[in-house]
């Protein structure tokens, strides 16, 4: 089942004016699960689902410099009025850093769910079959026919993606919004209220803990309704960034949980590989995309982006025709990849919403800007964490030393976001830290950290 | 054992790096960057020396005790070194970054050397302390008892303090060291150096650790008070700061406000 989730471009109001965000719905990845997979306790419904994810976390630093350029007299500085241009870059750093930490923020929290659910709540770490997606199984005699089977599955995975992407682009070219709204929609839904369900069922599994149904149903329902009302309507800010943030959660626990191990690997890389390729690439699918929305002048899926900071406008001022193209609502390249059944990564790029610029007097209120960052990147990052903790042998170090991996390419990835100034991938260097920490640590670091704690060293 | 352990050891490792934390480092974006870049050197200082330990381990394939021991011994030595090393390294980093900031940003005070030595300090630590002791820590969850085959019963706690220590001595290790490089005294990166390798060889040489303990503790002391003012302090200021009449006391501020 295809579903796409996108924006009502044309009904919603540019989101970042509002001051109640339009938030976006995240593209619930849905899985399907090979029959084999089902595991009892869900009632034996078969999930089909589209797995979206917004992998589209473009970053979009559309700082000042280049509108100022343009137009010395505008202030086109980053949201503060009246700033004389000369401020301009020392506002871009400061910016720079704050909004390096309001991703941090998120990124940590998503990352603790999941690791603190691997850790606690066995039935994660427990193999229950695998996606349709990745038809071979690595459960073969040899190595080498092991890493073959992944390395098909991975193929397999990346093709399915692949043809998402495109179907998606054409989709959007072709202005079917409403068709890729219904999906979205769809795909919500069932990860608001199915996924719930069974993480919740889980949970309260593991603890030991009884809950009737009427209260089950109480509590799913208010989560779910209102988790739909926050992300495709209107919201707090708070509540629509915690939805988004538990929706990537459950998307890649998911994903931890089906997964195979050499698989989970060999996609991280692969999928690193392809968004770099999608978003930079001139004919990438991703670019195509953020294009195409520029020149409609529209936001592209406001769902599956979370966005740091919202816009606080009062008495807004009046934007003059010309600077539109300069202006750019911001909106989300996160590009969920409408897969039928496997989630497609929503590509990351970062994206930083661009300046307005509007001449200082006539905004009343300081605009704060923030950063977005695809929940592609999100489910992505946490994966690998979360695949870091679930198979390090009971060990918590490597689990810290992919987290703090993938934090500094966060960082360097939005350090090139305010040096390049357009969407970025934000997947490929902290994949590539966050791998390398893996292996190394896993491999290197422990039986050396292992045999000192053993003897009451300290280094 | 008991969850009283758990916290207890926790609090006692990691209480003071959280206040510290808190209290000077999680309201500026940008410290809490540098603090993780540190940790990140940190953990990349590891990774090479367990590269190098792993390395002479398999090279020399010998099984027998002493011989592994020997070769733990070695291989703590190296990661002393270049635990050093990456904090000389991540020093020059910040020199060159701190120059380009400082040509970006003209009216914005870039953050000050000492700073930045404290904040690497404390990554360092912060990393080097979760590293050695968290998975104690989870251990501490769980079913058993300690020393039950004749091995001291408060290795929980010990272990707690070492961490403790270890983390404020590279604190005090970053601010000294980078004012030793700032100040071009190099004897300064010698002797942090060889303390460090002092407190790394005291859990080796001594099977006591009690008196580790001590006398890391006294070497921390001492370092503390060679931070203390090579960082700009002095008795004068230390006594105001004591009785809250300096300007930059909290309670001053509230006074005043």
């Amino acid at each position: 089942m295809l579903t796409f989730m996108a924006s009502d471009s044309e009904e919603e109001v540019c989101d970042e004016r509002t001051s109640l965000m339009s938030a976006e719905s995240p593209m619930p990845r849905s899985c399907q699960e090979g029959r084999q997979g089902l595991e009892n306790g869900e009632g034996a419904a078969q999930w089909v689902g589209s797995h979206q994810q917004s992998k589209a976390s473009g970053q979009r630093g559309q700082e000042s410099e280049e509108d100022h350029e343009e137009d010395p007299d505008r202030y086109v500085c980053s949201g503060v009025p009246g700033r004389p241009p000369g401020l301009e870059e020392e506002l871009t750093l400061k910016y720079g850093a704050k909004h390096v930490i309001m991703l941090f923020v998120p990124v940590t929290l998503c990352m603790i769910v999941v690791v603190a659910t691997i850790k606690s709540v066995r039935f994660y770490t427990e193999k229950n079959g695998q996606l349709i997606y990745t038809p071979f199984t690595e459960d073969t005699p040899s190595v080498g026919q092991r890493f073959l089977n992944s390395v098909l599955n991975t193929l397999i995975m990346i093709s399915v993606i692949v043809v998402m992407t495109i179907f998606l682009v054409v989709l959007y070219k072709y202005r079917c919004y409403k068709f890729i709204h219904g999906w979205l929609i769809m795909s919500s839904l069932m990860l608001l209220f199915l996924f719930t369900y069974i993480y919740l069922g889980e949970v309260l599994k593991t603890y030991n803990v009884a809950m009737d149904y009427p209260t089950l149903f109480l509590t799913v329902w208010n989560f779910g309704a209102v988790g739909m009302v926050c992300i495709h309507w209107k919201g707090p800010l708070v509540l629509q960034q915690a939805y988004l943030i538990m929706i990537s959660a459950l998307m890649a626990l998911v994903f931890i949980k089906y997964l195979p191990e050499w698989s989970a690997w060999v996609i991280l890389g692969a999928i690193s590989v392809y968004d770099l390729v999608a978003v930079l690439c001139p004919k990438g699918p991703l670019r195509m995309l953020v294009e195409t929305a520029q020149e409609r002048n529209e936001p592209i899926f406001p769902a599956l982006i979370y966005s740091s900071a919202m816009v606080w406008t009062v008495g807004m001022a009046k934007l003059d025709p010309s600077s539109q193209g300069a202006l750019q609502l911001p909106y989300d390249p996160e590009m969920e990849d409408s897969c039928d059944s496997l989630g497609e990564p929503s590509y990351p790029e970062v994206f930083a919403p661009p300046l307005p610029g509007y001449p200082g007097e006539e905004l009343e209120e300081e605009e704060e800007r923030g950063v977005k960052l695809g929940l592609g990147d999100f489910i992505f990052y946490s994966v690998l964490v979360g695949k870091a903790a679930a198979t390090g042998s009971g060990d918590w170090n490597t689990t810290l030393a992919c987290f703090v991996a993938i934090l500094i390419g966060l960082c360097l990835t939005l350090l090139l976001l305010a040096v390049f100034k357009k969407a970025l991938p934000a997947l490929p260097i902290s994949i590539t830290f966050g791998l390398i920490f893996y292996f190394s640590t896993d491999n290197l670091v422990r039986p050396f950290m292992d045999t000192l704690a053993s003897h009451q060293l300290c280094i | 054992m008991t969850a009283a352990v758990f916290f207890g050891c926790a609090f006692v490792a990691f209480g003071p790096a959280l206040a510290l934390y808190i209290f000077t480092i999680a309201t500026e974006p940008l410290r809490i960057i540098f603090l993780i870049i540190g940790a990140f050197f940190w953990l990349v200082s590891l990774l090479l020396s367990s590269f190098i330990w792993f390395m002479a381990a398999t090279l020399t394939d010998n099984k027998d005790e002493p011989r592994q021991r020997d070769l733990l011994i070695f291989g703590v030595l190296i990661s002393v070194l270049v635990q050093e090393m990456f904090r000389f390294a991540y020093y020059k980093l910040l020199k060159k970054s701190s120059e380009g900031l400082k040509s970006i940003n003209p009216g914005e005070k870039a953050p000050s050397m000492r700073l930045l030595a404290y904040v690497s300090g404390l990554g360092f630590g912060i990393m080097s302390g979760v590293f050695s002791f968290v998975n104690t820590l989870s251990d501490s969850l769980g079913p058993g008892t300690v020393g039950i085959h004749g091995d001291p019963p408060q290795f929980f706690l010990n272990s707690a303090f070492m961490t403790l220590v270890i983390i404020l001595l590279h604190m005090f290790w970053g601010i000294v060291f980078f004012d030793g490089c700032e100040k071009k005294k190099w004897y300064t990166l010698l002797v942090v150096l060889l303390t460090h390798l002092l407190v790394s060889a005291l859990t080796f040489i001594s099977p006591y650790s009690g008196l580790n303990l001590v006398l890391a503790y006294i070497i921390l002391v001492l370092t503390g008070i060679w931070a203390f003012f090579v960082s700009g302090g002095s008795c004068r200021s230390l006594k105001l700061c004591l009785l809250c009449q300096d300007k930059d006391s909290l309670l001053f501020n509230q006074r005043s406000r």
